[in-house]
This record gives structure tokens, C-alpha cells and sequence, in this order.
């Protein structure tokens, strides 16, 4: 189909089909064509290529730290170097200085566990013959963001109690009187309603623009160079240049959606908990 | 041909990326849960007990250094200490026998003066005792030969010069005689 609308374009005079969302709704594996209605849109009813990938990206991150924890040796072998390194890494600086030492123990495997996770399956897009980033599947993103919304709101009631923990989200400090009926529903859309949706959409539409950017630079620079005349070719270079180069900051923004989601993580959790100002 | 122009028409308007696929979130969900749950079990308790026990055996043996280094830092001081005692025992000492040493010499001294001393005053009495004996001697001894030398002049001529001196001659050579032997010298004259 994608080539009969290539030709029909190239008949009109428009040969290049931008890359678009299309791009990010891959086919069910092993061929099915069976789809399902949803929220006014079809999609694909199977196993994707992205659900193969946050399969396999929990396995590997269960493997290497089972394995490199596995030994426990008081002096460590390389792996469980990196693998005590790593761990040390999220719990001290995500999880020790953010949500303060008397209550980190408890939040550091999930802290941990969350970064490991998104960081593996944000790199699958700039590992070869995956290319593909896991989170640029809404739908997965929507899952981590409602977990991290259930964590940090239980944490408070845990802490506070219902009344209380509202109270804390919502009620600013040192402000009372009519005030306060302007300032608690912006407080609470705020601390309650917008953190999970700013979570997700961050992560989903960083690595969602980021492959688009990678796929327009690659097949543009393709089509520039196989379909245009030699005198383009240069731009055509360029634009592979660029692709070169712009996979190299996605390596980088692939590190940092997946700090600052647990970051974030670690910061509401730390809020939910703090005493009443 | 109708289907292949509507195609990506279609495409270009049904997909918006923000809906999810349903799915994927349980998906998500089920997968990161499982992961939790095992990273929990097996992965995070040993890497914690890892770090306690490496800052458990850091901390004993920084403990035990420091109890060997005070134990060390112990037995030094008391070395030191029984060093100082032992100098300050031979000081005592020495200074002792030396004080014992003057006093010794200083009493032999006092004594030895005391003998000297002894010695004179009984040198001193014994020559008096004989110096008295002497002069009781010689004067009853002056007084007698006083007497007899009297009464020979006196039975003699006291007038003439000649037989005076005569004498008197025969006097001394008497008393002389009497120095050689002393009875027979008084008796004869």
C-alpha cells in the first residue's frame, strides 16, 4: 500500500511521503490484519514489535542486575561493579537526596526499577535492528505515568491520612481567607491532576518527536539522494550528517526523559511525604 | 484505484498518537509489575546488604586499628613511664649513696678528731700527773740537799772564801755523785 501511494503521489508530483504517526503504528508480528475500534480509532489487534520490546526490556534489566548482585562479594567483580554502581546511583542521588534519608529505603526499588526500565526501552531506539523507541507507544506511557499518580497519592494518604494529605497538596502555607478559593482548586489540578499527564506527555512526545526527527532526516536524505537529481545530493549528505548527529542527542535525551520521569517520581513521593509546612 | 487514493487520506486522519492502545497500558503495567516485584525479591536486598556489610567490615577495621593504636599508644606511655621511674630511681640512688658517703666521711672525720682530741688531753693529764710527780720529787729532794748543802757550810768556815768555795765545789761534785747514785752520794758527805 505504501508503495501504490508513493507511485500515486509521484503522479501528482509529490513523491515523498513525509514520515507522520502512521510511522508509529507498526503491524501486529506474524502478519494478522485483525484490528479493533477504540475511542473512535482502529487499532491493530495483536503483538506488536513494542510489546515484544517492554517484554524483553524486563527481562534484560532483571538479568543483568540478578546477575550482577548474584555474587555478592565483598570485594566486587567488574559486574557487580556496574551493577552496585548503578543501583548506588539511583538510590543515592535519586532516592537518598530527594526523598531525605528517613524514608528513601522503602522507594528505592521502585525508584530503581523505573529508571532501569524506561532507560532500556528509550535506548532500544538507538540499538541496531530495534530502532525503535518503546515509549513512543502512548499507551505505555500512560501505564508508568498512572502507577507513578497511584504511588506518590498513596504515599501521602499512608503518611497523612485522606483529609490530611489533601490538605497538604492543596492548602497552601500562610494563606488563608478568600484566597484560599482560588488557590485550592489550582492546587490541587496542579499537585493531583496535571502531574500524571505532564509525566507521561513528556516522556511519550520526547521519544515520539525524536524518532519522527530521525526518520525525516534518514528518509528524506534517501529519497533526496535516489530520487532527485545529483545536484541535491549535498543536502541529501547533509541530512544524513544531521541524522548522524541528531542520534547522537537522542542518546542523550533518551538518559534524561529517563532520569528526570524517576526524578520526578522521587520528587512527588518526597512531597506527598513532607511534614506539614 | 478508489481505495488506493482514499488509503492515506485515511491514514493522514485516524491516527492521533495520544490515544492509547489499551493493550499497551496493561501491557506496561503487567510487565513493570512483575519487574518490581522481581528486582524487590532478588536484586535490591543484596545490593543493600552488600553496602551494609562493606560499611560494616570498613567500620570494624577502623575500629580495630584504632583500639591497636590506643593499646599501642598504652604500652608506650607505660615503657616511658617505667623508663622515667627506673632514672629517677638511679638518681635517687646515687644521690643517696652519695649523701650516705659525706655522711660517712664527715662522722670518720668527727671521730677521728675526737680520738686525736682524746689522745692529746690524755698525753696532757699524763704529763701533768708526771710533771707534778716530778716537782713533789725534786722538792723534797732540793729541800734535803738544801739542808745538807747548809749544814756543811754552816759546819765549815763561812769566812773563808776558798773553803767556801771549796765547798760549794764539793757540793755539786756530791750532787753529782748523787745524780750517778743517788743514796750513796747523800749518805757519804
Amino acid at each position: 500500500m505504501t508503495i501504490a501511494t508513493s507511485v500515486v503521489r509521484t503522479a501528482e508530483g509529490d513523491g515523498f511521503t513525509p514520515p507522520g504517526p502512521h510511522d508509529f503504528d507498526l503491524p501486529a508480528i506474524g502478519g494478522g490484519h485483525d484490528t479493533f475500534e477504540m475511542f473512535g480509532q482502529t487499532f491493530v489487534l495483536g503483538v506488536t514489535k513494542p510489546m515484544l520490546q517492554i517484554v524483553l526490556a524486563g527481562i534484560l534489566v532483571f538479568a543483568f542486575f540478578y546477575a550482577a548482585a548474584r555474587k555478592q562479594a565483598m570485594v566486587p567483580g567488574r559486574l557487580q561493579f556496574v551493577g552496585e554502581e548503578a543501583y548506588g546511583f539511583v538510590r543515592n542521588s535519586l532516592g537518598r537526596d530527594i526523598i531525605g534519608a528517613r524514608d528513601f529505603a522503602r522507594y528505592v526499588p521502585y525508584l530503581f526499577t523505573l529508571f532501569f526500565f524506561i532507560l532500556l526501552n528509550n535506548l532500544f531506539a538507538s540499538i541496531p535492528f530495534i530502532e525503535f523507541p518503546t515509549f513512543s507507544r502512548s499507551g505505555m506511557v500512560y501505564g508508568l505515568a498512572i502507577m507513578s499518580w497511584v504511588i506518590y497519592n498513596v504515599a501521602g494518604m499512608r503518611r497523612h491520612g485522606v483529609g490530611g494529605y489533601l490538605k497538604l497538596q492543596t492548602v497552601p502555607a500562610g494563606i488563608g481567607g478568600p484566597m484560599l478559593l482560588l488557590l485550592i482548586p489550582l492546587e490541587f489540578m496542579s499537585n493531583i491532576l496535571v502531574r500524571p499527564v505532564t509525566l507521561a506527555l513528556r516522556l511519550f512526545a520526547n521519544m515520539f518527536a525524536g524518532h519522527l526527527l530521525l526518520i525525516l532526516f534518514a528518509l528524506g536524505g534517501e529519497y533526496i539522494l535516489t530520487e532527485k537529481a545529483i545536484q541535491y545530493a549535498p543536502v541529501g549528505i547533509l541530512a544524513w550528517v544531521l541524522f548522524i548527529a541528531v542520534a547522537f542527542l537522542e542518546m542523550l535525551i533518551q538518559f534524561l526523559q529517563a532520569y528526570v520521569f524517576v526524578l520526578l517520581n522521587a520528587m512527588y513521593i518526597s512531597g506527598a511525604l513532607a511534614d506539614e509546612h | 484505484m478508489q481505495a488506493l487514493l482514499a488509503a492515506p487520506l485515511a491514514k493522514a486522519e485516524e491516527l492521533n498518537p495520544l490515544l492509547p492502545h489499551v493493550v499497551e497500558i496493561a501491557l506496561s503495567l503487567v510487565v513493570f509489575g512483575l519487574l518490581l516485584f522481581a528486582v524487590w525479591k532478588y536484586v535490591t536486598p543484596r545490593f543493600e546488604q552488600i553496602y551494609a556489610e562493606r560499611t560494616h567490615a570498613i567500620e570494624g577495621g577502623l575500629a580495630a586499628a584504632e583500639t591497636k593504636q590506643a593499646e599501642a599508644a598504652a604500652l608506650m606511655a607505660d615503657l616511658e613511664q617505667q623508663l622515667a621511674d627506673a632514672r629517677h630511681e638511679a638518681a635517687r640512688i646515687r644521690e643517696e649513696a652519695r649523701e650516705q658517703g659525706a655522711q660517712i666521711i664527715a662522722e670518720m672525720r668527727e671521730q677521728a678528731q675526737a680520738d686525736a682530741a682524746r689522745i692529746v688531753e690524755h698525753g696532757k693529764t699524763q704529763i701533768e700527773a708526771e710533771r707534778q710527780q716530778a716537782v713533789t720529787s725534786l722538792r723534797a729532794e732540793v729541800g734535803s740537799l738544801a739542808t745538807s748543802l747548809a749544814g756543811r757550810i754552816v759546819g765549815e768556815s763561812l769566812e773563808d772564801d776558798d773553803r767556801s768555795a771549796r765547798v760549794v765545789e764539793r757540793f755539786l761534785a756530791d750532787l753529782e755523785t748523787i745524780e750517778a747514785s743517788q743514796a750513796a752520794g747523800g749518805g757519804a758527805s
